[in-house]
């Protein structure tokens, strides 16, 4: 491989739609409407119409059997040189920045010299499906050849079949929702819900005053009516989340309500990444450079880890690797649904408990 | 096809019953303009021209413009239909030459075809050397307007005045008035003086990209007429950089999109918007050449009715921002020598409207710093133009919510017979952002098809 390789990953920008509270704003939107709304913002934003980039790459959680191309069609939705490739990949909460690792790499390698990394998610347009029962009289009667196969295969019929399977908002393997799994973290790493009910409303105060100073004027394109997203409560204060009973969690020490955990959302977003040639030859500023990128996952089933704490693990893994410490960075991110979460981890890094 | 969706009465019109009613009532009867397209000759038929005297530096130059285009120059004794009469009367000493004008004009009235063009030259009044050479020259502005009011059929009639000198400046505004670029202006009087700092001014290499190279900035270009003038803009050859406020984003990055420009989500009352602007052209596309300020907003209602934040937020967006932009715009590193600034005022800024106390106070405020800032000496030695556009009755969704009687009384009192369309509005302001047009700076041109409305 030629010594050009691995070469430097600029991010260039993002965009994204505001987010809805899911069956609002975007109750009828699909995720192919949300994500072809946040490209062509991006597009537009960057000039990039007609442009035929290296590869897009993004995803969705909750998908439906027709969405199999979801990112490819969404590209032919745009703006963008029909001929970009596109690819869809699902890793639940991670779809995102999987899809953004992916891209990184394949620029750095030299495969591709432009890309954009995204997701989107509506769980107002959730897919349902058949039960198992009709889809198995179903399938018998397209194998039937005579009538007879066909009256036996319509026999097998139950009415109980007709009820669609809904996706339901909880782990396969244990039958439980992410919040119920966080509240069991959350009390083993003794979160408390004052901690949580500061860090929920100092987000939303922070988030809204982001809004009012025009942080966002050139991060969002609005989408079917909404400017800001719905979740945003700038009127919150610890007073009024203490009033709340927990929602997540069972008996005394509950702390996780529906103020400092996220509602089901519906949303989009994406992120421009180039080369550092191909940023120059568009006029583009590389906001930050993509360095490293480290993926975990926990044995949240038998083992004693916590559903949502793979990054725990992850982050260590990541400093090790470049030789650096947390102290090195000026911005951290850590996203997730619950502000139990965001304390859990960063009470682990901090205590270095789950360090080698 | 959008005009005709929202002008129920075009439609009648365009049906054999409606059309026998509409003749039997004596009704107005509005022709289709001819528009234009970039692959349409510059005039659809022969042109006459006339002048006064030996002198006739404007017929001339229009006559070499047409035979390079390719078009008939028509017989004045023949009764053969023509598509325009060009008279050239700088000559004109006293207003006894006025006889010229008549004497060119009127036998070719009834040969004019439809969506014809009538072009009266003459030269400013104000610096006229006598007191009736001034008379004669200011004569032809009552005589234009009145001749426009004449015509039918779609037809336009414009005066020029040519400042001496001047003569070679001329030929971007002669190609705009014969093309179906000036669709729905009439009546209207156009000053063309030397370029600001005496430069001679640059011609296109292709006349069908007169902004080739450049890029220009939209504000207000998410819909409506701004959108419209990105269009024109970039189908004459600029790089758009469209600019609207952050709710209007979707529409925003549609526009930019199509027309391969970029979208800066903006508001043009916010204090850093000048320089974000100016920033975001010269980071992204190299330069800066022209500024459309078209963004704007109403808050109608009686002035008796209006309180002080209603009255604010109309001459913020509508003329404070104008001015607070374009600190940046016109500062060090903001737009080019030789760059065009143009301006959007109203028929309401000139005629004031009832209930728009407060737009047309903004509007009229507009015309007052684009005749100023033309003037200024800096803008002047840099060679920049100023000017402004006035629309009329356009059909836009913004006219499509009037209430129907006053929205047909505002249609149809003008020359033309109907409403001017987005694309009317841009074309005039696509002329004022040429390079070629250096010589036209300080002007107000109403695109209303010659309203009765503040004429």
């Amino acid at each position: 491989m030629s010594s050009d390789f691995p070469r430097k990953v600029a991010i260039l920008g993002g965009n994204r739609v505001p987010f809805a509270r899911s069956g609002g704003a975007y109750a009828a939107a699909s995720n192919a409407d949300l994500f072809t709304t946040t490209l062509d913002g991006l597009i537009a934003r960057f000039g990039l119409a007609g442009e035929q980039l290296g590869d897009v790459v993004a995803g969705a959680v909750l998908k439906h059997s027709r969405d199999w191309n979801l990112v490819r069609e969404c590209i032919l939705g745009t703006a963008l040189d029909p001929r970009t490739p596109a690819f869809d990949l699902q890793q639940a909460c991670g779809t995102g920045l999987e899809a953004a690792i992916v891209v990184a790499n394949k620029i750095a390698l030299g495969q591709i010299d432009s890309g954009i990394a995204g997701g989107t998610d509506t769980a107002s347009d959730a897919p349902m499906s058949l039960s198992d029962g009709l889809r198995g009289v179903l399938l018998a009667l397209n194998r039937a050849k005579t009538p007879a196969q066909r009256a036996a295969a319509l026999a097998t019929f139950r009415p109980a079949y007709l009820s669609p399977q809904v996706p339901a908002n909880v782990e396969p393997r244990t039958g439980m929702s992410m919040g119920d799994h966080m509240a069991i973290t959350a009390k083993e790493w003794g979160i408390t819900r004052e901690a949580q009910d500061e860090l929920a409303v100092a987000s939303h105060h922070n988030l809204a005053a982001a809004y009012d100073r025009g942080f966002f004027d050139d991060l969002v394109t609005p989408y079917l009516g909404l400017t800001r997203d719905a979740n945003l409560r700038p009127d919150s204060s610890v007073e009024k989340l203490a009033k709340l009973s927990p929602v997540f969690g069972k008996g005394d020490g509950a702390t996780m309500t529906a103020g400092n955990s996220t509602p089901l959302t519906d949303g989009a977003s994406a992120v421009l990444m180039g080369s550092e040639s191909w940023a120059a030859a568009h006029n583009l500023t590389p906001l930050a450079w993509f360095v490293d990128a480290q993926t975990a996952a926990v044995d949240y089933v038998n083992g004693r880890d916590g559903l949502l704490t793979a990054p725990v693990f992850a982050v260590p893994e990541l400093l090790a690797r470049q030789g650096m410490s947390l102290q090195d960075f000026d911005f951290y991110e850590i996203h997730e649904a619950f502000a139990s979460t965001v304390l859990t981890t960063l009470a682990a890094w901090g205590e270095r408990r789950v360090l080698p | 096809m959008a005009s005709l969706r929202n002008d129920p009465y075009a439609a009648l019109l365009s049906s054999p019953l409606g059309k026998r009613v509409v003749d039997s009532l004596g009704l107005p009867q509005p022709t289709k303009l001819r528009r234009y397209a970039v692959d349409a000759p510059v005039l659809d038929g022969a042109a006459l021209i006339g002048g006064l005297g030996e002198d006739t530096p404007i017929a001339d130059r229009a006559k070499a413009l047409l035979e390079t285009e390719g078009v008939e120059i028509g017989d004045p004794f023949d009764t053969l239909p023509v598509a325009a009469v060009i008279v050239d009367l700088t000559a004109m000493a006293g207003p006894a030459d006025l006889e010229r004008l008549r004497a060119v004009v009127a036998p070719s009235l009834k040969r004019l075809t439809s969506s014809g063009r009538v072009i009266v030259v003459g030269r400013p009044w104000e610096s006229a050397r006598t007191v009736e050479q001034a008379a004669a020259h200011r004569a032809l502005v009552g005589a234009t307007k009145s001749i426009a009011k004449e015509l039918r059929a779609g037809a336009t009639a414009n005066l020029v005045l040519v400042a001496e000198r001047a003569e070679d400046n001329v030929e971007a505004t002669l190609r705009f008035l014969l093309s179906g670029r000036s669709a729905y202006v009439s009546g209207q009087v156009i000053e063309v003086g030397g370029t600001g700092n005496g430069d001679s001014l640059l011609l296109p290499d292709d006349w069908t990209q007169p902004l080739a190279g450049k890029v220009a900035v939209v504000t207000g270009a998410a819909r409506g007429i701004g959108a419209a003038i990105a269009e024109v803009l970039a189908r004459d050859g600029a790089t758009i950089v469209a600019v609207d406020i952050p709710a209007a984003g979707q529409a925003l990055a549609g526009v930019a999109n199509r027309l391969h420009g970029t979208a800066l989500q903006a508001d043009v009352t916010a204090a850093d918007t000048g320089e974000r602007i100016v920033d975001h052209c010269h980071l992204r596309h190299g330069r800066l050449d022209i500024v459309v300020h078209n963004a704007g907003i109403t808050r109608d209602k009686l002035l008796a009715n209006t309180d002080e934040a209603r009255w604010a937020s109309v001459l913020d967006v509508n003329l404070l921002s104008i001015l607070r932009m374009n600190e940046a715009i016109l500062g060090e590193g903001g737009i080019s020598d030789h760059g065009h600034l143009v301006l959007v005022s109203s028929i309401a800024g000139i005629a004031g409207n009832r209930g728009q106390t407060s737009y047309g106070a903004s509007k009229s405020g507009v015309i007052g710093l684009t005749q100023a800032l033309s003037r200024d000496s800096a803008v002047q030695a840099r060679g920049i133009t100023v000017n402004a556009v006035a629309p009329g009755f356009i059909e836009t969704e913004m006219t499509g919510s009037i209430p129907f009687a006053t929205r047909e009384v505002g249609r149809r009192l003008n020359s033309l017979q109907q409403g001017g369309l987005p694309i009317d509005v841009a074309e005039t302001v696509a002329w004022f952002s040429q390079d070629a047009n250096a010589g036209v700076t300080g002007q107000v041109v109403r695109v209303c098809g010659q309203s009765l409305i503040g004429a």
